[in-house]
């Protein structure tokens, strides 16, 4: 009987909840922040910054916005079903946020079927906007494919002909290891790729896994891996010698995240894409930077940059869109522009992909610590297909 | 040639840092005959531990205190939880001990922060040997080295001094030894101490290989389960020879198969376990495996049969007037309760515990999506192929398994579960691996979510009945038999392994359809259904429910999704559940429908 009660009272409290809460715009998002904290948190803080400076300047048509946040532990199962919670109980308008590819993929499939319209604001797996596409989907940060496309034009100026890859085996690795592949043999059709190492995410045997790339005796390395797996890959390759006298080209390795916790063990000379804040100086970013830090004591990282882009593209959808009805935000996130602290960012309207671009550089060493040198920035825009050929890997229908 | 020798050293090396935290383990099983899950989380206490003090002293110092404040952790653990569990069934032990990985995975969380931390290198040991010309870390070596001191070190406490004696003596008859004035509870902490320092140490010497992170526990546990159970619980030699097995099957493995290196250590392990159901060099224990309780027949009564009527018809009620997400969070509920029903059938009425029981739900889940996916078929058909597709696995398995009992059985379910795990996430081509597969969603009729919550209460419903009348018709009695006095039933003329045997494919059965409804109420489906952690949710709703109610499942699953539902937005809420798992394992043995029945009890008394 405590059963049915409990039940009971579940559902009464939701009534007076809905009926206490009819103002606030209510955004669901979903993140792995249990799973993967260290990108997660710095995201979190990001569009808590935005959200309140939002809210503050009068919200969005006279109504505060509200972001409802979950954890998914980094299960796409449990995305899922968060998903399902945060539309049908909490009513909230649209769906953002997740990190791993297929837990991207999982959500935007969730949001096809029930029609809700869904920000991926950090999973990079191409097929989210490509082979996987859908209406409902839209995606922020530049995909494997830019980043790979950006890191294969750097990787063709050298003078490297055999590589090897290395990657984590989930939809992510796979996608980042293909982009890069067919860009840089477009460009430059003499090289071979020698070996590919698919260690489990999060589960990389560093030392068997640098000594079977080593077997290969590739010319330069391409690798994806990232997290506690980029620690454990860098340490054991540097002590083999692995990266002496090769060209290693790393996606993400980068961002402050990833790059700060190897301190001056960090690797000198990869060419990597990543996120020299310590570095920009625009007045855009430099406000940027003041309020961060102002507001959370610490210094930025690319999760920060991601979760206040995330927050100023739903705060512009809501805007432009009048209205939260999903075909209405639907209607209104297509060629959507809106400014950020880097350059202003457009939603496609062919691929619903976002132009946000990336910064690429060769990593360094300076005062004990990772940093990006020589780095420019890459606008999105540049690196991406055009929209016809984007259009026609989307399914049809 | 230089190149293969050198590919054995690095294997070699892991096999070391392996073994150290397997010995720990099976340590611990052989004299308490704990399966400690939590033995990961101390792995990973060992490596932060170990970065906070290196911070301020040498990393030598670092790693001693590390292994010190571990060991002492561990004995506080002994001391605060699992000492209550000693004569409790291994279901509670385990529970409990997982309900602790919960537990410190959080307080690692609130202590060092979420990022990874990398730690110093090793002093003086930073450089490379060159052997047949192959850079070899000096790192290396030294870990090799330690392994094997490690093990002669054991073996020498374990066959040569006092202590090691007692320690056997304890295993083997704990009363005798009692009744010789010896106290076993004092052996039982230092052991617990030693093989939790051992963990530590593991962890501590891992971290100038990788940097300390919070998925360090889990990702070892599984590894260190695989080593222990090949090499034989509670033996040290067994353990490294098994862990120099896995180690160097990574190692070559990787050079030929490089996307399979997860299946290639669990299929090992099946291959071992085909020859040798103990492990290489594990025996069954002579010592009585903890007595379960000996419960009376389960009933059902007429306040049951009219509380089960009125709830059936509330249910059916329900969506005429409650809001959409209850209707979905039931419907969920209702397949836990299935999943959770099977389990009990065969742990509460066979007394046959399984570890591995997302082995079935995932069977069934896979089973679905796959045929959905590849022939196209609609759901109704989907759904008969998930419970049988789940059955010919119980066959197979139920056939491995029922050769051992007790632990060694429960250990065996959780090897099926993990061999079909990494299945899962390698054989991409057909299960999409980590990215699993989506677009699974129920035929047009159904999608409507009342219509979907009709359906999983009729499926789940009409099988829980089902369930409940063979446990308390003639087969669940003949089962009971087998569990509380196997010789007896024996001579009986019943065919015990026949009967425990037709008790996990029931089992199976009923979690493969949960698995398949399960499907089609996410529309996807991942390797996650078939990790330890589902096991683990199957286990504590039965455990939450109560072993030995009929109704103990239902109840279970309500309770454990409710919980979970409401803790889950609560910041440090796998703390909280994790907590709330210790205290139904040591104070409510017989869950809450045991608490139920004694509060009746107690009133009827009064009156």
């Amino acid at each position: 009987m405590t059963f049915v009660r409990t039940i009971a009272t579940a559902m009464l409290l939701s009534v007076f909840a809905s009926l206490a809460n009819a103002e606030p715009i209510k955004i669901g998002e979903i993140n792995s922040y249990t799973r993967l904290p260290a990108f997660t948190e710095p995201y979190k803080k990001g569009w808590q910054l935005a959200l309140e400076e939002i809210n503050a300047s009068g919200g969005i048509n006279g109504r505060s916005v509200e972001i409802i946040s979950r954890d998914d532990a980094g299960k796409p199962g449990n995305a899922v079903k968060i998903a399902e919670e945060l539309i049908r109980r909490d009513n909230v308008v649209m769906l953002t946020g997740t990190f791993f590819s297929h837990i991207g993929l999982a959500v935007s499939d969730f949001a096809k079927q029930n029609k809700v319209m869904f920000l991926a604001s950090e999973p990079l797996t191409d097929a989210l906007v490509w082979s996987k596409g859908n209406d409902y989907t839209f995606r922020l940060r530049p995909s494997t494919y830019m980043q790979a496309a950006m890191l294969a034009a750097e990787a063709a100026k050298t003078d490297a002909v055999k590589w090897a890859t290395v990657a984590p085996n989930y939809a992510y690795g796979k996608d980042a290891v293909a982009a890069f592949k067919q860009v840089l043999t477009k460009l430059k059709p003499e090289v071979k790729f020698v070996d590919e190492q698919w260690p489990a995410l999060f589960k990389i045997d560093a030392g068997v896994t640098v000594r079977a790339l080593e077997k290969s005796k590739p010319d330069a390395i391409y690798n994806v891996t990232f997290g506690p797996d980029l620690g454990s890959f860098v340490r054991e390759g540097t002590v083999r010698g692995l990266f002496k006298d090769r060209t290693v080209v790393s996606l993400l390795t980068g961002e402050p995240e990833y790059l700060e916790p190897l301190k001056d063990e960090a690797p000198k000379g990869w060419i990597v894409t990543g996120y020299p804040w310590y570095a920009i100086d625009t007045p855009e970013h430099n406000a940027f930077r003041k309020a961060y830090e102002a507001r959370w004591n610490e210094s930025l990282k690319m999760g920060s940059m991601v979760g206040y882009n995330m927050m100023l593209s739903v705060a512009a959808v809501l805007k432009e869109a009048k209205s939260t009805d999903t075909n209405a935000l639907i209607a209104a996130m297509k060629g959507l522009t809106h400014d950020t602290p880097m350059e202003p960012i457009t939603y496609r309207d062919a691929d619903h992909q976002a132009t946000m671009g990336s910064w690429v550089g060769k990593t360094d060493v300076i005062d004990g610590k990772g940093q990006m040198t020589n780095w420019r920035f890459i606008d999105g825009a540049s690196v991406l297909p055009s929209p016809e050929d984007a259009k026609a890997m989307r399914p049809k229908g | 040639m230089a190149f293969y020798f050198a590919q054995f050293l690095t294997g070699l090396a892991s096999a070391s840092s392996l073994f150290l935290v397997a010995a720990g383990l099976s340590i611990i099983f052989g004299v308490t005959r704990i399966v400690n899950f939590a033995h990961g989380s101390l792995f990973m206490l060992g490596a932060f531990i170990a970065y906070s003090v290196s911070q301020h002293t040498s990393f030598w110092l670092a790693v001693t205190m590390a292994a010190i404040a571990v060991g002492t952790i561990g004995w506080c653990m002994e001391r605060g939880v699992l000492r209550k569990l000693y004569a409790a069934p291994e279901l509670f032990q385990l529970v409990a001990t997982f309900g602790l990985v919960l537990i410190i995975q959080d307080a690692a969380l609130w202590i060092w922060g979420p990022m990874d931390l990398l730690g110093p290198r090793a002093p003086g040991l930073e450089g490379v040997v060159r052997i047949f010309g192959e850079p070899i870390p000096e790192y290396d070596l030294f870990l090799i080295t330690i392994g094997l001191v490690v093990l002669a070190a054991t073996w020498w406490t374990f066959k040569r001094t006092r202590f090691g004696i007692l320690v056997r003596a304890a295993t083997e008859d704990p009363e005798m030894l009692q009744a010789l004035g010896v106290k076993p509870s004092t052996l039982f902490q230092a052991t617990f101490f030693i093989g939790a320092a051992l963990a530590g140490l593991g962890g501590a010497l891992e971290l100038p290989r990788q940097p300390a992170n919070l998925m360090m526990d889990l990702n070892i546990i599984a590894e260190v389960f695989v080593v222990v159970v090949i090499g034989g619980m509670g033996s040290i030699i067994g353990a490294f020879l098994a862990a120099l097995l896995i180690s160097q099957l990574n190692a070559f493995g990787i050079l030929i198969f490089p996307e399979i290196t997860l299946v290639a250590a669990f299929a090992a392990m099946a291959v071992v376990l085909i020859f040798k159901p103990y492990g290489l060099m594990g025996k069954l224990s002579i010592a009585t495996p903890n007595a379960v309780e000996i419960a009376p027949p389960m009933t059902f009564g007429r306040i049951g049969s009219f509380a089960g009527v009125s709830l059936m018809i509330v249910l059916v009620a329900l969506p005429f007037f409650a809001p959409s997400f209850v209707v979905v969070l039931l419907s969920d509920i209702f397949i836990f309760a299935l999943f959770a029903a099977g389990l009990h059938y065969m742990m509460g009425t066979g007394g046959l515990i399984s570890f591995g029981h997302a082995a079935f739900f995932g069977l069934g889940a896979y089973g679905a999506a796959l045929v959905v996916k590849g022939f196209g078929v609609s759901m109704p058909m989907a759904l008969v192929a998930a419970p049988v597709l789940a059955g010919f696995g119980a066959i197979i398995i139920g056939w491995f398994t029922i050769r051992l009992s007790g632990v060694y059985l429960a250990m065996l379910t959780l090897a099926a579960a993990q061999i079909l795990w990494s299945t899962a996430i390698q054989w991409q081509s057909i299960t999409g691996g980590d990215d699993g597969i989506l677009g699974i969603w129920p035929s047009t009729w159904a999608t409507d979510t009342t219509a979907f919550y009709y359906l999983a209460l009729a499926l789940c419903s009409t099988t829980i009945c089902a369930l409940i009348y063979l446990s308390l018709g003639q087969h669940g009695l003949l089962l009971r038999a087998t569990r509380d006095a196997a010789p007896r039933a024996a001579a009986l003329g019943i065919n015990v392994k026949a009967r425990q045997w037709l008790a996990i494919i029931i089992a199976g059965v009923s979690a493969g359809l949960a698995g398949g409804i399960f499907v089609f109420s996410k529309g996807s489906v991942f390797p996650d259904v078939l990790a330890i952690p589902n096991s683990v949710d199957a286990l504590v709703m039965v455990l939450l429910g109560g072993l030995h109610a009929p109704v103990g499942p239902i109840i279970g699953a309500g309770v454990f999704a409710l919980l979970e539902d409401g803790l889950s937005r609560l910041p440090y809420w796998r703390a909280l559940l994790g907590i709330t798992i210790v205290i139904v394992a040591i104070y409510a043995p017989n869950g809450l429908a045991g608490v139920f029945s004694k509060l009746r009890v107690l009133r009827t008394k009064s009156t």
